[in-house]
């Protein structure tokens, strides 16, 4: 039983509803930080556009085409993102990454997570924790404005 | 025969290992584990350079592969066989080393738009170099090549055609003695990259009359690591070594160095030793267990897979050509082959997702990716079921 349960938590109903209804999908006209994630291994590719306002992330979308765990992330990426500030992207960036290949930490209050507690269930599946991070790879690129693509096989 | 392999008699998350992956690597039998066990065991040592008993024993094993491996691609000389790391560097080696030494600017080498990478970037860095053209056989909605097409990018500068001889991401067979005749016609020569060919067929480089043949040990039920080319001795001895190092030299002083007969002019530095004991365990394994019946078993389950995946809902095979070896490739609508991968493996079933090394293949049929599950003769309709079932499971949670 205990591997369909690992797969519930990786596969669970929120991700899955951002895997098929994506928000923030599409490109920002108005753009002024851009940059492109690609992960060579599957040729998965993820574009985000990024309007800056003042050192806060005004707006963010995504464009491109992964697995679900690549478009959820993706998705739930842009959604709690608007409104926060580059450092704050910085802190969250570090504890993304704990959150989905463990590190024994555990993740802190559910109201600061929000919705980014349901990648938890990566972590037991290290072949995927590409997929939960290229966007983040690809956020934080673009907002060190970085012009050649972003590889998760750095 | 299934009790012979070791790997496969494991359970994966508490269910029966399916393994579906062999166009990556396929497993390798007892008997050859036990081969390359009593080299570590018992002589370990190097090649062609001892003079003691351990190094002649090795000598003899190593040496007595190439001597399986040309029977078993019934190629005229052991000088003809030349060992490798695998399949990729046997296309590298051919390459540079004929490549470098015999095209020029604006000649042209054609190869296909379903090749694996390695089929593709060699020949890509060999025109950077000489200032050589690559052109491209298109391929059709099934995956097949285009036969008219080929005849049209035939033409006087054609040199060179290096050409899979199954695809490993369609599973096509392509018409590759006709390729290599229309070449010669034209005075091209021709490189089979035979890496998915060698296990499910029977090859016979000197009827083929193909110039080049490379494939991978561990395709093979061999060890990873190694590889090898076939080439006829006129092409490899005109051609220069590819690499320098020991072994492949007669004669080194600061001045001058004379090269090494073939094979050994290609080999440079110690090979894979183990390795190619290994592979030659498993053509005598092959041999033994009657290859044609395995080959027999395997199309059966070609025939039954593809009647059990065209029943299932949303699920599209890409690869049907005519004449195809058992390679299922299919994407599910709207579920990436990750997650297809991903949900199937907690099942205990191992398949492949992604681009296979030929992205070119993606772009044509305008996909990502691909799920890609793979035959060896030691599947059964048994792991067919238990794929497709898997495959339900998909669709149930992606629903
Ligand atoms: C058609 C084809 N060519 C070449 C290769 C490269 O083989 P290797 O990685 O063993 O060198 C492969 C392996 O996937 C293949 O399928």
């Amino acid at each position: 039983m205990s591997e369909l349960n690992e797969l519930n938590d990786l596969y669970r109903e929120v991700i899955l509803d951002h895997a098929r209804h994506p928000r923030n999908k599409g490109a920002l006209p108005s753009a002024d930080r851009k940059a492109e994630g690609y992960n060579p291994l599957c040729g998965d590719r993820v574009i985000l556009t990024v309007k800056l306002d003042s050192g806060v992330i005004a707006d963010v979308r995504f464009e491109g085409s992964g697995c679900a765990i690549s478009t959820a992330s993706a998705s739930i990426l842009t959604e709690t993102l608007k409104g926060k500030t580059e450092a704050e992207f910085s802190g969250l960036f570090d504890k993304f990454h704990t959150l989905v290949t463990s590190g024994g930490e555990a993740p802190a209050t559910a109201s600061e997570w929000g919705k980014l507690a349901v990648f938890e269930g990566v972590r037991e599946f290290p072949m995927r924790v590409k997929c939960a991070t290229l966007s983040w790879h690809t956020l934080k690129a673009a907002l060190e404005n970085k012009q050649e693509p972003v590889t998760t096989e750095e | 025969m299934r009790r012979d392999f070791p790997v496969l008699q494991q359970q994966v998350y508490g269910k029966p290992l399916v393994y579906l992956d062999n166009a990556a690597t396929s497993q390798a039998p007892q008997a050859v584990i036990d081969a390359m066990n009593r080299f570590y065991l018992e002589y370990r040592s190097n090649v062609h350079r001892g003079v003691y008993h351990l190094s002649e024993r090795a000598t003899e094993a190593y040496e007595g592969t190439r001597v399986k491996v040309r029977k078993f691609l019934n190629v005229a000389s052991d000088r003809e066989i030349v060992f490798t790391r695998g399949a990729t560097e046997s296309i590298n080696l051919v390459a540079h080393s004929y490549g470098r030494k015999f095209l020029r600017e604006g000649d042209e080498i054609v190869i296909s738009h379903m090749e694996h990478h390695s089929n593709i970037v060699p020949w890509q860095l060999v025109c950077g170099m000489t200032g050589a053209v690559l052109k491209v056989i298109p391929i059709n909605d099934r995956g097949e090549l285009i036969w008219e097409e080929f005849e049209k990018l035939l033409g006087p500068k054609t040199r060179f055609v290096s050409i899979v001889h199954v695809s490993n991401s369609l599973g096509t067979i392509n018409p590759v003695k006709r390729i290599i005749d229309r070449a010669h016609e034209i005075g091209a020569k021709v490189l089979l990259d035979g890496a998915q060919a060698v296990s499910h067929m029977r090859v016979d480089a000197q009827k083929l009359d193909c110039d080049f043949f490379a494939f991978s040990g561990h395709k093979l039920f061999g060890a990873t690591g190694t590889g090898v080319l076939y080439g006829k001795s006129e092409l490899l001895n005109a051609m220069p070594p590819y690499q320098g190092g020991g072994d492949m030299i007669k004669l080194v002083t600061f001045e001058k160095t004379t090269w090494n007969d073939l094979p050994l002019k290609f080999e440079a530095g110690t090979p894979n030793i183990a390795g190619f004991i290994g592979l030659g365990a498993a053509i005598d394994y092959l041999e033994e267990l009657d290859f044609e019946a395995a080959i027999r078993h395997e199309r059966e389950l070609l025939v039954y897979g593809t009647k059990v995946l065209s029943t299932i809902p949303r699920l599209k095979l890409i690869g049907t050509a005519e004449n195809k070896t058992g390679i299922f490739s299919f994407v599910l609508e709207n579920i990436h082959p990750h997650d297809v991968a991903t949900i199937l493996d907690r099942e205990g079933i191992a398949i492949r997702a992604g681009h296979h090394c030929t992205q070119p293949v993606m772009q044509r049929f305008n996909i990502p990716a691909t799920s890609r599950a793979s035959l060896a003769f030691y599947n059964t309709k048994e792991e067919i079921d238990a794929l497709a079932r898997g495959i339900y499971k998909v669709l149930e949670i992606f629903k």
